[in-house]
């Protein structure tokens, strides 16, 4: 082999057809958000490993004001991924105020959830809710409670940032529409968690 | 970064998903204040949560237009750790009969 011919060889691994005929970066969200996915399923199981092994455990949740309220957020965060789509599609038609105006209105749509989310929070906290203590039954409903929504609010305000940068980078043109439509992917993965994160933690620990 | 030639780019089919999957978090809010208790209970919730995650999955993340080899990668493999995650319970119901550490 000749020392001419090694760049091509080199240069011919790059152009290499993308995986699944979709672009590398798409495709490692989708590989980031099967695993996250894997992650938020065994925080479940074990809330439900712990759950089931307890005979105290505490149904605290009251229909006003936590699961009005719970309510009032899933509404937020499913609406907000309709404005994630509407914004995902104006970048694809190239409509560049669309796309950035569509994703702005999903931020703060994340930045609302997160804000609820915290009033839900302190209204637990002062009823005396801590990470191993409660006034009701097992002292790890805490625990559980406070890492399974914990890690989903971490995740909203994850998005709010990174959606937040995509469409300004979007503006000045660092990103393009594949970019919004990738983490469009994130957005909405962010929600369908918390499909099964509300049934979960609040529904059936409603108080009767 | 290209479109599927086959994507349905559809604001109607979208708003329509969106409304089922809140019409079906309704589902899971009225199942929440019936008398159904326990492992039922739970049954019916995360089937609803399933059905939920499967449209958001496919109208709202557009897996429905990727490849189908795509969607074998990821769906399978992802549903099949979660199902190897079950052999956690009786472990769980263990602890409940003998004694639970936990209180």
């Amino acid at each position: 082999m000749s020392e001419a011919n090694l760049p091509m060889e080199t240069h011919a691994g790059f152009t290499e057809a993308p995986p699944f005929a979709i672009p590398s970066k798409k495709l490692v969200m989708w590989l980031f958000i099967i695993s996250d996915a894997v992650t938020f399923a065994a925080l479940l199981f074990a809330y439900g490993y712990i759950k089931n092994a307890s005979t105290n455990w505490p149904t605290p949740f009251k229909f006003s004001p936590s699961i009005v309220n719970v309510m009032l957020m899933t509404f937020i965060l499913v609406s907000s991924s309709l404005t994630m789509l509407i914004a995902t599609r104006a970048a694809k038609a190239a409509d560049k105020v669309g796309a950035i105006r569509w994703t702005f209105v999903t931020v703060a749509g994340g930045i609302l959830f997160a804000l609820l989310h915290l009033r839900e929070w302190l209204g637990l906290i002062s009823q005396g809710v801590k990470l191993f203590e409660n006034p009701w039954g097992s002292p790890m409903f805490g625990a559980t409670f406070f890492a399974i929504t914990g890690l989903h609010l971490t995740h909203v305000l994850g998005g709010v940032v990174a959606l937040t940068a995509v469409a300004l980078g979007y503006k000045r043109g660092r990103y393009n529409a594949g970019d919004i439509e990738v983490w469009s992917l994130y957005w909405h993965f962010v929600d369908l968690v918390w499909m099964f994160v509300v049934p979960m933690v609040y529904l059936l620990n409603v108080a009767r | 970064m290209s479109v599927p030639a086959n994507a349905k780019d559809n604001l109607k089919t979208d708003i329509v998903v969106y409304l089922v999957i809140l019409a079906l978090f309704g589902v899971q809010v009225a199942l929440a204040y019936q008398n159904t208790q326990g492992a039922q209970l739970l049954v019916r919730m995360l089937a609803v949560a399933w059905i939920q995650a499967a449209l958001g999955v496919m109208y709202f993340m557009h897996l429905r237009d990727e490849q189908r080899n795509l969607r074998l990668a990821l769906i399978p493999a992802t549903i099949f750790v979660m199902l190897m995650m079950n052999m956690i319970w009786s472990d769980s119901f263990r602890l409940l009969r003998m004694r639970p550490i936990l209180k």
